[in-house]
């Protein structure tokens, strides 16, 4: 009985963690990308990198919070024009081929042992270091607060203040997109997701929504990873390709070209995800398959998922398969 | 270019005017809206395109015809901006003006945007989206499309419901406005037309170019889709199409200008320009496949010369 | 996979009997323990050396001393050899630490300063660690700075006293490095264009980007080492290695793409599925074989110089082989029935089956040619590399990719011509890149070539489209 409830408890956890809003906004970007305007990016981790890094190191050089915020932007802006120009306007598996070979590089070199005075090389850079201004700003008073029967510093690293920011960023940029989705803009994104050459034919430019779009959805990558840092530290191996196939699965089980979906399919597979190890670790004994080897096995899982998705469900849970484009 | 340019409009006197012209390849009209200058366009070691010199009559519907493989929607893509022409290698480079605008490799967008709207041989409906957001995708003036004007509704509430307005107008025109909330992927092949013209029609275009509009459609509602042409150019909208029904091509063009291996060879009246040696060999030459087998296409006078010509062929092989 | 099956015609036959040979040989492999880091380690993408020579007081070669290796999730334990030399190839970059066995060490003899070092190491990078000895023990000191690191040691460094200065001056050692590095160029060139090509004919044919086209690679790599341990000659292992890629190809198109064609997935899909594929099937190799270096020819490589090149025999071999199987393939592209059927596919389907070609036919044989290839370039890949591991592919694909689109997609001239490039200029970038980041290099030649001539330096403009 123990375990259910302990079990119970971890979900929430999951559910309510930064990590797992993180992931929310780094998805809602990808589907941004994906979902509405029909762009392959497969380098979505590279986006979070892009921002997260440029938000810590930043920081790390005494520049003040909000400055640091928008160095980030720009950065993620310039890391999706300079993937974008040159293939936007060309068949889709470009943009994907460029974008996971980026996002390779990119976590290559923030790895590099010669960069570590910056990027703190692979161990990355602790929180504490970079969160002091943010911390700041928390309104919560000193202490610790229980709730729902989680228990969690007010501010400090792991605290409630990370929580309401990440959950805050979420329900922003759920607006946000939601805005976007139903304005005269989104219409045209999602004709230029349908028939590029109907819209240019009509007199909007593609290029240049696309560029929007991957920029928009490339900031909000940012944002995730920028989130993602917040709890305990930024490090390029959590930002890597196995990030970019979880927000896949995450943006295609909930439901690709809907608002609702990255949040649903966020929570969803996290606590899945937890579900299944804890379950796999509590009755499957350690000789059997030790914990490395259940890590591997989810990925086999994830990625046969992903296949079964895209081939039998390409809509996820929430989407109209009516409405649902996958064009190249 | 909001709105359509409300040229004097009077099919007699424009017959008139154009009757008056020498019928040959190039000739300049009296008031031209589109005029193209060495237009070539190569695909490898083949010329699909060279086209000297080619003005458009304002006001007038004007066909583009010839046989299979003339190069008739290349020479639409180069002018719409879907393709681009070759640098003359010696040659000129290639221009074109349209209402006043010169171009020069010109992107499809902003040749839209000048008030060239164009459909397609293969209609482009947006299939997964509704018939009235494919209306509202083809107005030109809404500023939401703007991604920041976009987020704030207030800026742009007002013209939606001006485009909404006028698209249910067009819709009703076009006998679609029950399929107003329909995905549009559910349409038939000549509903699809019908969409695509009527979205055209959505941003007032001066000069609207059809490739193939009868291309596929039911003939019940071939009779209608002339009518609206005809309409079009009624408000003085100004039509270029390419076409293989030579009925349509008689029935409803002031004027008709014939291609043939990439080349203009003849321009002229309806009426007239059929007859033309030209124009009958480049036919025969193509081995004068459905364009002309279809009896109804061929007037009593173009046969003969057809049959003198084939005469004339045989007396010199028996020579 | 029971005995129902068997009543299927001959060639599902024969899939399923290789796959059973390959389960079968799984399973003896689990209770095989893997031969232990070989005395000799090359540093390359998946590998990384750290080394050392351990001499007595009085100069003499210090022999089966006992070292012990931690860190970055690593554990080993390695001798010194008749010459001094010790030496642990590890698979991640990280900080390590190495410490002597004092109780191994020769009688009289005394670790000058600390019995341990700690290293910092990247992939494709030597590092040494010293541990001078001293017969007087009481001449314990301070620790010294004993970290040297030198990039892409060629196999044959000389045997140097004790590692001096790091090669600092540039001067004298730039060009040897270049001839050097450019020769490692065209090595991996070749065997780039042989994995590429696969990856290109499939794309013309069907249009898929398939990004399990990497694995394929690993794949062929994985089954040369296990057939290897079974049979142990090399050519044989070839032979085998070809014949079930070719099996695995040909299986892959029939269960896996044919009927997604067949449902009508859109491109972008098939490229999704591609990709979880990919994940699918590298899981399973780390399941399998863990994240360790499998070395298929356990030997330690033996050097040849080459007009001032020096290189492994095997990679002249592999090189060799490799340069037979691409020209044969582009001749074979040009003037048998089976190529000039595929180029009409590539060019256009729709005419190609009008005029009779038998399409489906045509998309399984370049399946199966494609990865047999893939898995020969996979298998060369982990014998020029001294070994493979469950992401060796992974390392290649964006290399692979950036050489067919730099040749033009579709086209297999292309593929070999844009594979050499990238070879050539990605092991040259290694002179200044450090690592891995020399595949920056190879992305910014694919930006520049897509901003520049999308349609690569062979392929025509329609394509890209």
């Amino acid at each position: 009985m123990d375990f259910w409830t302990d079990l119970l408890q971890a979900i929430l956890q999951t559910a309510l963690s930064p990590i797992t809003a993180a992931f929310v906004i780094a998805a809602i970007g990808l589907n941004i990308h994906f979902g509405f305007t029909g762009l392959m990016n497969i380098g979505q981790a590279g986006f979070m990198l892009v921002g997260g890094y440029g938000f810590v190191i930043s920081v790390m050089y005494g520049v003040p919070l909000f400055l640091a915020l928008l160095i980030s932007v720009l950065a993620s802006a310039a890391f999706a024009l300079l993937l974008g120009i040159p293939t936007v306007k060309l068949r889709g598996d470009y943009l994907a081929i460029v974008t996971i070979g980026a996002a390779e590089i990119l976590r290559m070199t923030a790895r590099l042992a010669n960069l570590t005075p910056f990027t703190g090389g692979p161990s990355g850079i602790q929180s504490p270091r970079f969160r002091e201004q943010l911390n700041a700003l928390s309104p919560l008073p000193e202490g610790r607060t229980s709730f729902l029967g989680l228990e969690y510093v007010n501010t400090g690293v792991d605290d409630w203040w990370t929580r309401i920011l990440a959950w805050g960023l979420v329900a922003i940029f759920l607006v946000f997109t939601w805005l976007l989705i139903r304005s005269p803009w989104g219409r045209v994104l999602k004709g230029i997701r349908e028939d590029e050459e109907a819209v240019r034919s009509l007199g909007k430019s593609p290029f240049s929504y696309k560029l929007q779009a991957l920029i928009i959805g490339g900031v909000m990558g940012g944002f995730g990873g920028i989130l993602m840092s917040l709890p305990a530290a930024i490090n390029p191996d959590g930002m890597g390709r196995a990030t970019t196939f979880n927000l896949w699965m995450i943006m295609l089980l909930g439901g690709a070209a809907t608002i609702l979906g990255p949040l649903l399919g966020s929570i969803l597979f996290f606590v899945l995800r937890l579900v299944i190890t804890s379950v796999a670790s509590e009755y499957i004994p350690g000789h059997v398959l030790s914990a490395q080897q259940a890590e591997i096995l989810a990925w086999i899982l994830i990625g046969l998922m992903l296949m079964l998705l895209v081939i039998f469900r390409p809509q996820g849970i929430l989407g109209n398969k009516k409405e649902l484009a996958f064009n190249v | 270019m909001s709105s359509a340019p409300g040229y004097p409009y009077d099919r007699e006197l424009l017959r008139q005017n154009l009757k008056t012209l020498d019928q040959v390849p190039g000739v300049s009209k009296p008031d031209p809206i589109l005029t193209a200058d060495n237009v070539v366009r190569r695909f490898g070691g083949m010329t699909a395109v060279d086209v000297d010199h080619l003005e458009v009559q304002r006001g007038a519907i004007t066909a583009l015809i010839g046989p299979n493989g003339a190069g008739k929607t290349t020479f639409f893509n180069l002018v719409t901006g879907f393709d681009r022409p070759n640098g003359g290698s010696g040659s000129p480079a290639a221009s074109w003006s349209f209402n006043g605008q010169t171009f020069n490799r010109p992107s499809a967008t902003k040749v839209a945007r000048s008030g060239m709207i164009r459909t397609f041989q293969l209609t482009k409906a947006l299939t997964k989206m509704t018939v009235l957001e494919n209306m509202l995708i083809g107005a030109a003036n809404q500023p939401g499309e703007n991604l920041f004007v976009g987020l704030v509704k207030p800026l742009w509430a007002k013209r939606e419901r001006e485009n909404i307005e006028r698209a249910e107008e067009l819709l009703k025109r076009f006998k679609l406005d029950a399929k107003r909330d329909d995905m549009a992927g559910g349409l038939s092949g000549g509903q699809k037309k019908l969409l695509e013209m009527a979205r055209a029609l959505m941003s007032n275009p001066s000069m609207i170019m059809l490739d193939e509009p009868m291309a596929g459609v039911n003939p019940a509602l071939t009779q209608s889709l002339l009518a609206h042409i005809e309409q079009l150019r009624g408000e003085g909208t100004t039509v270029l199409f390419v076409e293989h029904d030579m009925h349509m091509v008689r029935h409803i063009s002031d004027w008709v200008v014939v291609m043939a291996q990439g080349r203009i060879i003849a321009e002229g009246l309806p009426e007239d320009v059929m007859t033309s040696p030209a124009v009958v060999d480049a036919y025969l030459g193509a081995h004068h496949d459905r364009d002309l087998g279809d009896d109804d296409v061929m007037n009593t006078a173009m046969i003969r010369t057809i049959e003198a010509a084939v005469e004339q062929e045989a007396k010199e092989e028996a020579e | 996979m029971n005995h129902v099956q068997m009543r299927r015609p001959a060639k599902r036959q024969v899939t399923l009997l290789a796959l059973f040979a390959l389960l079968a040989s799984l399973f003896a492999l689990t209770f095989q323990s893997l031969p232990a880091h070989a005395a000799d380690c090359v540093p390359d993408a998946q590998t990384g050396c750290i080394q050392g020579l351990i001499k007595t007081s009085d100069g003499e070669p210090a022999p089966d001393i006992e070292l012990a290796l931690t860190g970055s999730g690593a554990n080993g334990t390695a001798s010194t050899d008749a010459n001094g030399r010790w030496v642990f190839s590890v698979t991640r970059a990280g900080e390590y630490t190495v410490t002597i066995d004092q109780s191994t060490l020769p009688a009289g003899q005394y670790v000058k300063s600390a019995d341990s070092r700690t290293v910092q190491v990247a992939l494709f990078e030597s590092v040494s660690a010293l541990f001078p000895l001293t017969d007087d023990p009481t001449a314990v000191s301070e620790p010294e700075l004993a970290e040297e690191t030198q990039e892409t040691a060629p196999a044959d460094e000389e045997d140097s006293e004790t590692v001096t200065a790091p090669q600092t001056s540039a001067e004298s050692n730039f060009w040897p490095r270049f001839w050097q590095q450019g020769a490692s160029g065209i090595r991996i060139g070749l065997l780039l264009a042989l994995g590429a090509v696969g990856l290109s004919l499939v794309f013309g044919t069907t249009g898929l980007s398939n990004f399990a086209h990497a694995e394929m690679l690993s794949m062929g790599g994985i089954l040369a080492f296990l057939f290897m341990q079974l049979s142990g000659n090399i050519w044989l292992t070839g032979l085998i290695v070809i014949i079930l890629m070719a099996a695995a190809g040909w299986f892959q198109d029939a269960v896996l793409w044919r009927p997604l064609r067949r449902r009508q997935l859109s491109l972008m899909q098939m490229m999704i599925v591609s990709i979880g594929l990919s994940i699918v099937l590298q899981n399973i190799f780390q399941f399998f074989f863990g994240a360790s270096i499998l070395r298929i020819d356990p030997s330690s490589p033996k050097t040849v110089t080459l007009l001032g090149v020096t290189l492994t025999v095997q990679s002249y071999i592999a090189m060799g082989i490799s340069l037979v199987a691409i020209i044969a393939v582009a001749l074979a592209m040009k003037y048998t029935r089976f190529g000039r059927a595929t180029r009409a596919v590539a060019d256009n389907r729709a005419l190609a089956e009008a005029s009779g070609i038998d399409v489906d036919r045509v998309i399984r044989l370049v399946w199966t040619v494609g990865v047999a290839f893939a898995g020969l370039s996979g298998m060369l890949l982990g014998l020029v590399l001294n070994g493979i591991a469950w992401n060796t592919g992974w390392h290649y694909l964006l290399l692979l990719f950036a050489a067919v689109i730099l040749g033009g997609i579709g086209t297999t001239l292309g593929a070999i011509v844009g594979s050499m490039i990238i070879g050539i200029v990605v092991e040259m970038a290694n002179i200044w890149l450090p690592g891995d980041l020399k595949h920056a290099a190879a992305l910014f030649i694919l930006i520049v070539v897509l901003l520049v001539r999308p349609q690569g330096l062979f392929g025509r403009k329609e394509r890209i489209g």
